[in-house]
Parts: C-alpha cells; sequence; structure tokens
C-alpha cells in the first residue's frame, strides 16, 4: 500500500479552520456511534447470547457484572445500557437521516441543520421513553 | 456488442474500479438493521422479567430465533463496512492493511459465535415462553 503521506507535505486545511455546527456534530457523532457500537455493542451481545448458551450460571455471571444484589442495575449497567441505548437511537436517527442525502434531498441550508438537530431530539427523547419503560417495569 | 450507454460504460468504473457495489450492500443492511435493531430493543423492553428462564425461552421461539439470525448477519455486514471506512480514512500507513484483516476476522468469529449460541439455545430450551 504505496500511500504514506509524505509529512514534509502540508495537509489541506480542514476541520480546524470552520466553525462548528450542527450538522458536523451529527455526522462525527454518527460514525462514533457506530464504531462504539460496533465494538462495545458487539461485545456486549456476543457475550449475552454464549453466557445464555452456556447455561444459567454463566448467565448469572454476565447479569451480575451489571446488577446489584437487589437485581437493579448498577452504574456500570446504567453507563453501558443508557450509551448503548443513546447510541443506538443517535446512529438511527442520522443514519435516516443518510438515505435523504443520499437521494440528493436535504442539502438546503436551513432543512439540513433542522434534519441535524431533529436526530439529537429524536435520540434523546426515544432513549428516555425506552427508560421510562424499563424503570417503570422494574419498580412496579 | 457497442460501447453501451454513458452510464453503463462508468458504472464501476471510479479510480479503483470497485467499491460502488459495497456502498450499496452498506445501504441495504441499514435498511434491514432499522427493522431488526428495533424489534429486538423493543422486544426486550417488553419482555417480562430477565432472569435466564424467560430469555432463554423467549430466544427459543422460532419467530425470535430467526429474525435474531437474521439481526446478526444484517449487523455484521454493516459494520464490517463502516469499520473498514473508518480504518481507511484514518489510518494512512502499513497497519491499515492488518486492521482490516482482523476486523475480517473480527466479523466472522462474531457471526459464528452468536449464531452458534443462538442455535444452541434454541435446541436446548425446552421451557415455553412466558
Amino acid at each position: 500500500m504505496a500511500n504514506v503521506r509524505n509529512t514534509a507535505r502540508p495537509l489541506s486545511p480542514h476541520i480546524g479552520i470552520y466553525k462548528w455546527g450542527p450538522h458536523m456534530a451529527v455526522s462525527i457523532i454518527h460514525r462514533a456511534t457506530g464504531s462504539g457500537m460496533a465494538t462495545v455493542g458487539t461485545g456486549l451481545f456476543v457475550w449475552w447470547l454464549v453466557a445464555l448458551a452456556y447455561g444459567p450460571d454463566a448467565y448469572a455471571c454476565f447479569l451480575d457484572v451489571f446488577t446489584l444484589k437487589s437485581g437493579q442495575l448498577n452504574i456500570l449497567g446504567y453507563i453501558v445500557g443508557i450509551g448503548m441505548s443513546l447510541s443506538f437511537f443517535q446512529h438511527m436517527a442520522s443514519g435516516v437521516r443518510h438515505f435523504f442525502l443520499d437521494a440528493g434531498a436535504n442539502f438546503e441550508l436551513r432543512a439540513n441543520k433542522r434534519s441535524a438537530l431533529t436526530t439529537f431530539a429524536f435520540s434523546i427523547l426515544a432513549t428516555a421513553i425506552f427508560w421510562v419503560v424499563l424503570l417503570e417495569k422494574a419498580h412496579g | 456488442m457497442g460501447n453501451g450507454t454513458q452510464l453503463g460504460r462508468v458504472r464501476g468504473l471510479g479510480a479503483a474500479h470497485e467499491g460502488a457495489g459495497e456502498w450499496w450492500k452498506h445501504k441495504v443492511s441499514a435498511g434491514s438493521n432499522l427493522l431488526l435493531v428495533l424489534w429486538l430493543i423493543v422486544s426486550i423492553a417488553l419482555l417480562p422479567a430477565y432472569d435466564y428462564a424467560t430469555v432463554a425461552a423467549w430466544i427459543a421461539q422460532p419467530l425470535v430465533a430467526v429474525p435474531l439470525i437474521l439481526l446478526v448477519l444484517s449487523v455484521t455486514a454493516h459494520f464490517r463496512h463502516g469499520l473498514q471506512v473508518v480504518v481507511e480514512d484514518y489510518v494512512h500507513d502499513e497497519s491499515r492493511f492488518v486492521l482490516i484483516v482482523l476486523l475480517e476476522y473480527f466479523t466472522i468469529t462474531v457471526r459464528v459465535l452468536a449464531i452458534f449460541s443462538i442455535l444452541k439455545i434454541a435446541f436446548t430450551t425446552t421451557g415455553v415462553a412466558a
């Protein structure tokens, strides 16, 4: 692979010189949430399935990492659970936005900015609803 | 044979002569991920409990085990491409080749471990889903 960059040559100006806007934030967050889910999320998902396949003891070990003795989630359980669900809803919303951009739509500045902000509003709202459902059940 | 239409002549013939097919597969798997992961998230939220018996009996149902396997295939195909693009964008020296090979092994390992586990749960759980 002969594309090692010659460090003696300058890079063209890129992220450093632009004023940050929602469209840039949603783009890099799409990448960050995708990479996070592909690594951490995949690890958790496979661990969950393998533990279930091993049987009740291995599954108890899995649950024990993320829960207190009472069965409620511990700090790690909340961080991972909220982190992964927020990542999913954000990646999903910005992914749907990408479908429109790929079709050549939604490049008008105001609409583009509005759809970028909408993905954040959606992911926060969807994550909140998801956790209200989970916690309502846990606490009766 | 003629020279084909203008579109036909350029199709798939960018600088790399390939890649458009990978892009398209990424979009197709994005669509199936949207349905399958939403199904998984909603199903998990609606499960009555998260103890071993409840979860294993839930997975053992054909109309849960099969969508779960489809989800594994769709999600692994999607992140296989997504992570490769991330590597190609940020890693410019020879280690990008190593990372892409490791990504390939990671993807296949995840796929086989997850599908084997789903099948084992499905074929060995005898309880009835709550």
